[in-house]
């Protein structure tokens, strides 16, 4: 007879299926992630043994204007990829949710909502390549529509002029994006009580005076959700800016995760680049922490 | 008049969407004689197959979509199988300390891959993973995991309490408890999981790019990258080898829609 309550006993056995999945976890990520922690504090080529260097790598980012330029470029991209899509998409999903759904059927919403969604499910470097042809500049889609209708004048070289290339970039990831949270707002928006928009309807409330003050408080958590996924993905994003522009032109579109992969494998700064993807981490944890505790505080 | 505004601006954002999509259609079918005297725009005068056949002898893509398939599925189903079991120890299981085990998990799912590259591709090297798509399923299977985990956790955590004492009065173990009850009630949300996965695993560009240097054991957006970097492709080849890299996203998209809606819905109330 064993003396240990059976719910504890009950406890230690479900622990036994944590066992795999948590092996996995410190194999694949934890301990390699320490490792890149390890690395941030050595000089190291990748081969031979790595010198300790302490803080030397932290104080050359602070002074390295390529490192700083590539953040710069990193905001860009959060209002390209977050801010801009979360706007966007809130109008268009009120829209398509509560104006074609409603005067013109589900069937055109859902349709028209597919259109919206289909960038969302090709991968990131195919997109990357269909819009490197749209947007090359002797033959490019874009420049022949242009000359078509007879504005020669804004023809340009798109992603190779170093004034561009970011905002070329950008209007990229936009599209690319957008769909997500116009898929997301508009599940949330089933879930409003219908009795909320009536009412303010009956009080004389304009379609606009209804999406500020019924739909999108009504949304909240969506939104936030929708915010945070998408600032955390624009942080991270790397594909589309090796197929688009390698960072270039001149180091214009350059963001840190380029950065880090660039020293790895191409400067062979080993201690360098896990300093930068460091930082990145860092940085990306802080943003998850104040947005989770923000939402917390909103909810309560 | 003001609806069919909206309707109209709302059809022309449709437009605007897709009409990346049908260049690239158009263009995949012209011969390079064709493009180069009527440019990206003008309607191809037949359909001409040279560019796209070009493009999958030169790559092998046949290679390179199974080598997707391979990978993509595997994740799928062992990420769905480790998610199962940590969830049910999480979400069922109540393990002490369950709160803090998850966001482990959830940091593990929000930390930039680029944390991770240069070791893994050094673990890789000393362990002889390197260039083989083993190792690309393993760490696809724990990042993957490590969001199922999440997801599935707050699920199993309202699980219908009575459905587990009555299994345990039937004298059920825990095994046949989860593979017998828990399993088969959550199999609609699994399966949500499962197209998740597999989506996410075949679009992955970073470390699969990393870890897989040799032709044949890479995946598609890989090798369409790959290529693309390379700039040596004209202009039809390019869009023959764009439209191959979106038709299976599309086949996805058209069969995977209502698994997709549902499940986004599901992610978004987390």
């Amino acid at each position: 007879m064993s003396l240990v309550p059976t719910s504890i006993r009950d406890r230690g056995s479900y622990l036994l299926f944590l066992i795999p999945g948590g092996l996995l976890l410190l194999a694949v990520i934890l301990v390699p992630f320490g490792m890149n922690i390890g690395i941030s504090f050595t000089e190291w080529s990748g081969a031979g043994t790595p010198e300790w260097i302490g803080l030397d790598n932290y104080t050359r980012l602070m002074s390295d204007g390529t490192f700083w330029a590539s953040f710069r470029h990193n905001v860009g991209l959060v209002v390209a990829m977050a801010i801009l899509p979360t706007l966007a998409g809130l109008v268009i999903a009120a829209a398509l949710f509560d104006f074609i759904g409603k005067h013109f059927g589900s069937k055109h919403a859902s349709i028209l909502r597919a259109c919206v969604y289909l960038p969302q499910v090709l991968p990131i470097a195919v997109a990357g390549i269909v819009w490197s042809w749209i947007l090359a500049p002797r033959d490019g889609a874009l420049n022949e529509v242009l000359r078509a209708v007879g504005l020669d004048s804004l023809a340009q070289n798109w992603l190779g002029d170093p004034d561009l290339a970011l905002w070329s970039v950008m209007a990229v990831m936009l599209w690319i994006q957008v769909g997500y949270p116009v898929v997301i707002f508009m599940a949330g928006m089933q879930r409003v009580d219908p009795s909320l928009h009536e009412a303010a309807e009956l009080d004389g409330a304009s379609w606009w005076g209804r999406f500020f003050h019924v739909t999108v408080p009504q949304i909240r958590p969506e939104i936030f959700v929708v915010l945070l996924t998408c600032t955390i993905a624009a942080l991270k994003v790397f594909a589309p800016i090796y197929v688009l522009t390698r960072g270039g032109p001149g180091g214009s579109t350059n963001v840190p995760s380029y950065y880090s992969f660039q020293n790895f494998f191409e400067k062979t700064q080993v201690g360098y680049g896990a300093a930068i993807a460091t930082v990145l981490t860092v940085l990306i944890l802080i943003l998850t922490t104040v947005f989770l505790r923000v939402q917390n505080r909103g909810e309560r | 008049m003001r609806r069919h505004a909206v309707l109209w601006s709302l059809v022309l954002l449709a437009a605007v969407m897709l009409a990346p999509f049908v260049l690239v259609a158009l263009n995949a079918v012209k011969t390079p004689a064709e493009y180069s005297t009527g440019g990206p725009l003008d309607l191809p005068s037949g359909v001409s197959l040279d560019g796209i056949v070009a493009f999958w002898e030169r790559v092998d893509f046949g290679e390179k979509l199974l080598n997707s398939v391979v990978i993509s599925g595997s994740v799928a189903v062992l990420a769905v199988v480790v998610s199962v079991f940590n969830a049910y120890a999480l979400g069922i299981g109540r393990v002490k300390g369950r709160l803090w085990i998850l966001v482990v998990f959830l940091i593990a799912n929000t930390l930039p891959q680029e944390a991770l590259a240069y070791p893994l591709y050094f673990l890789a090297n000393a362990t002889g993973l390197y260039d083989t798509k083993l190792a690309v399923i393993i760490i696809f299977t724990v990042i993957q995991a490590a969001f199922g985990t999440y997801l599935l956790t707050s699920t199993l955590g309202g699980f219908p309490r009575e459905l587990l004492e009555a299994a345990r009065i039937d004298g059920a173990n825990k095994w046949q408890t989860l593979v017998r009850i828990v399993v088969p009630i959550s199999r609609p949300t699994l399966g949500v999981l499962f197209v998740f996965f597999f989506i996410w695993t075949w679009n992955e560009f970073f470390l699969p790019l990393v870890l897989l240097i040799s032709n044949e054991n890479q995946t598609v957006p890989v090798a369409l990258g790959v290529l693309q970097g390379q700039r040596m492709m004209d202009a039809t080849m390019t869009s023959a080898s764009a439209l191959l890299g979106v038709i299976p996203a599309i086949v996805f998209f058209l069969i995977f829609q209502r698994a997709l809606t549902r499940g986004i819905t599901a992610g978004a109330v987390k």
